[in-house]
């Protein structure tokens, strides 16, 4: 991060760049959107074919790759919207309710 | 004709024309446009000085003006200098471009070709469109005739670029009385124009790669708040910005403009104050009537936002009557837009003239001196003591 916005809400009107401008770029990054979630995307290794479907369709770039090989979720930023589970042609992702019994 | 500082050539043309010839002089970096009458020969008389080459504008023929807006916006946030121009239901369909450009601090410069705004569906002037925009945060720039429009062009490009204000300008003139009309007045050279305006050197651009930023992001609530405050500070701070441009534009060429034009006030009892063209007319009614022994004086406003309230309060602190002339409606409310803000301006002032509110000449019905004559025998009574200032508008001209 390029500047210190730890106590960003409390700036006064001067203190903010110009036109809302923001001095960097790819910032949505800090702006968790996973406690939006009400449904998680739960991963199955066994069934998990690394077709990778998933990455292509996700709208918020939360599937993780590794080694053209399905890594992880990042739950910081998924939504649950459930397109990846969706999609899945093996139904290696299943929904599961956020906040119940895992 | 005050001396000049450089050698000015007089012509004759169409206000359009002027403004066309403003915009070549200032050589914008980008002009995204659609044509819509009284404005269209502006951007005719401009895509001919492109396709002829002599000006290095990239011009973006658009779909609509809700594009042409969109184009400029994302033109200047990547910092060039911008360019537009419109009439009615352009500036209508740009409505939620306008408070973006103006919010995103972006020096855009349009020209808005006064017409009445739908409906009837009507193509002459009145000031319907852009009093219906003096809420977006735009600078207005009121033009009286194709000199001023001129004038008003070369002068909105520095201001919109100082950088106490980085705001977008709009520059007003009357369609077809001065769009079309043919006007003699005084031009600068391209040279003095290019030097009076000045390389645009943008500090913030969304073109470098090496130094990214974020445009036009999201404010919630905890942020907007903070935005819309920075965005009045620096409006108002323009005012400060068209007396110090104007004056330097001045000494240029003679010709001195301030936030607004008293003519014969000084020493008047009565006032009426109206904005562009119709301002050449009551001129003449005032020299008429001062042969007549009525003292009466005009006060044309030029700068309508910001609104220049404490000046024009301290102008006609010395008035027994003021007659406001509004050419539109601002429907459901005490009278026309300039009217509220003249009254507003006066309220807190120990010493005030009476306010009489008056809208004339929508939709282009055309206002001769007689009606401004009977506008200034009706204010005179109140002035007299004979009649109590009407609260409510009169609208004149209108067929009973």
């Amino acid at each position: 991060m390029k500047w210190d916005i730890k106590d960003v809400e409390s700036w006064g009107w001067q203190k903010h760049p110009i036109g809302a401008t923001i001095p960097e770029g790819g910032n949505a990054d800090y702006y968790k959107t996973g406690g939006w979630r009400t449904q998680r995307p739960v991963w199955d290794e066994k069934k998990c074919t690394d077709c990778l479907l998933c990455w292509i369709n996700c709208p918020d770039s939360s599937v993780r790759v590794a080694g053209e090989k399905f890594a992880n979720f990042d739950y910081d930023h998924c939504k649950g919207c459930g397109i990846c589970a969706k999609i899945c042609t093996p139904k290696a992702i299943a929904m599961r309710d956020e906040g119940g019994e895992e | 004709m005050a001396k000049t500082a450089v050698k000015t050539r007089t012509v004759a043309m169409t206000g359009n024309a002027g403004c066309a010839l403003a915009m070549k002089q200032i050589n914008p970096d980008v002009v995204a446009a659609y044509p819509i009458t009284p404005q269209t020969t502006i951007v005719e008389e401009f895509a001919n000085y492109v396709a002829n080459g002599q000006v290095d504008t990239e011009y973006v023929n658009v779909e609509s003006e809700h594009s042409a807006m969109s184009a400029c916006i994302g033109a200047s946030a990547a910092g060039a200098r911008v360019m537009t121009t419109t009439s009615s239901q352009g500036l209508a369909l740009m409505w939620e471009e306008l408070s973006i450009a103006s919010a995103m601090r972006l020096p855009i410069v349009m020209h808005n070709v006064n017409r009445a705004l739908s409906g009837p569906i009507n193509i002459h002037c009145d000031h319907s469109d852009s009093m219906g925009a003096r809420d977006m945060g735009w600078v207005q720039l009121f033009s009286e005739n194709a000199q001023e429009a001129y004038d008003n062009t070369i002068i909105a490009m520095r201001v919109a670029e100082h950088e106490d204000v980085l705001l977008p300008v709009m520059i007003l003139h009357d369609g077809f009385i001065t769009s079309h009309a043919i006007d003699r007045f005084d031009i600068l050279g391209d040279d003095e124009v290019k030097s009076f305006v000045g390389e645009y050197i943008p500090k913030r651009t969304l073109l470098d790669v090496d130094d990214p930023a974020t445009f036009g992001p999201f404010a919630m609530p905890a942020f907007y708040y903070e935005q819309r405050k920075a965005l009045r500070v620096a409006l108002d701070g323009a005012k400060d910005v068209v007396i110090k441009v104007s004056k330097e534009y001045g000494e240029l060429t003679g010709r001195m403009y301030g936030l607004f034009e008293e003519y014969k006030l000084d020493d008047a009892e009565l006032g009426i104050i109206v904005l562009g063209s119709t301002a050449g007319t009551a001129k003449y009614v005032v020299d008429r009537m001062r042969v007549e022994g009525v003292k009466v004086g005009l006060l044309k406003p030029r700068l309508f936002r910001p609104f220049p309230s404490a000046e024009i309060a301290d102008a006609l602190s010395h008035l027994k009557a003021v007659a406001v002339m509004d050419r539109s409606d601002s429907i459901g409310a005490l009278g026309g837009p300039v009217y509220v803000e003249v009254k507003a301006a006066l309220y807190n002032s120990s010493k005030r003239p009476a306010v009489q509110g008056y809208v004339y000449g929508l939709g282009g019905r055309d206002t001769g001196p007689d009606q401004i004559e009977t506008v200034i025998n009706d204010i005179k009574k109140v002035a007299g003591g004979e009649e109590a200032p009407r609260e409510t508008v009169t609208l004149i001209g209108v067929k009973e």
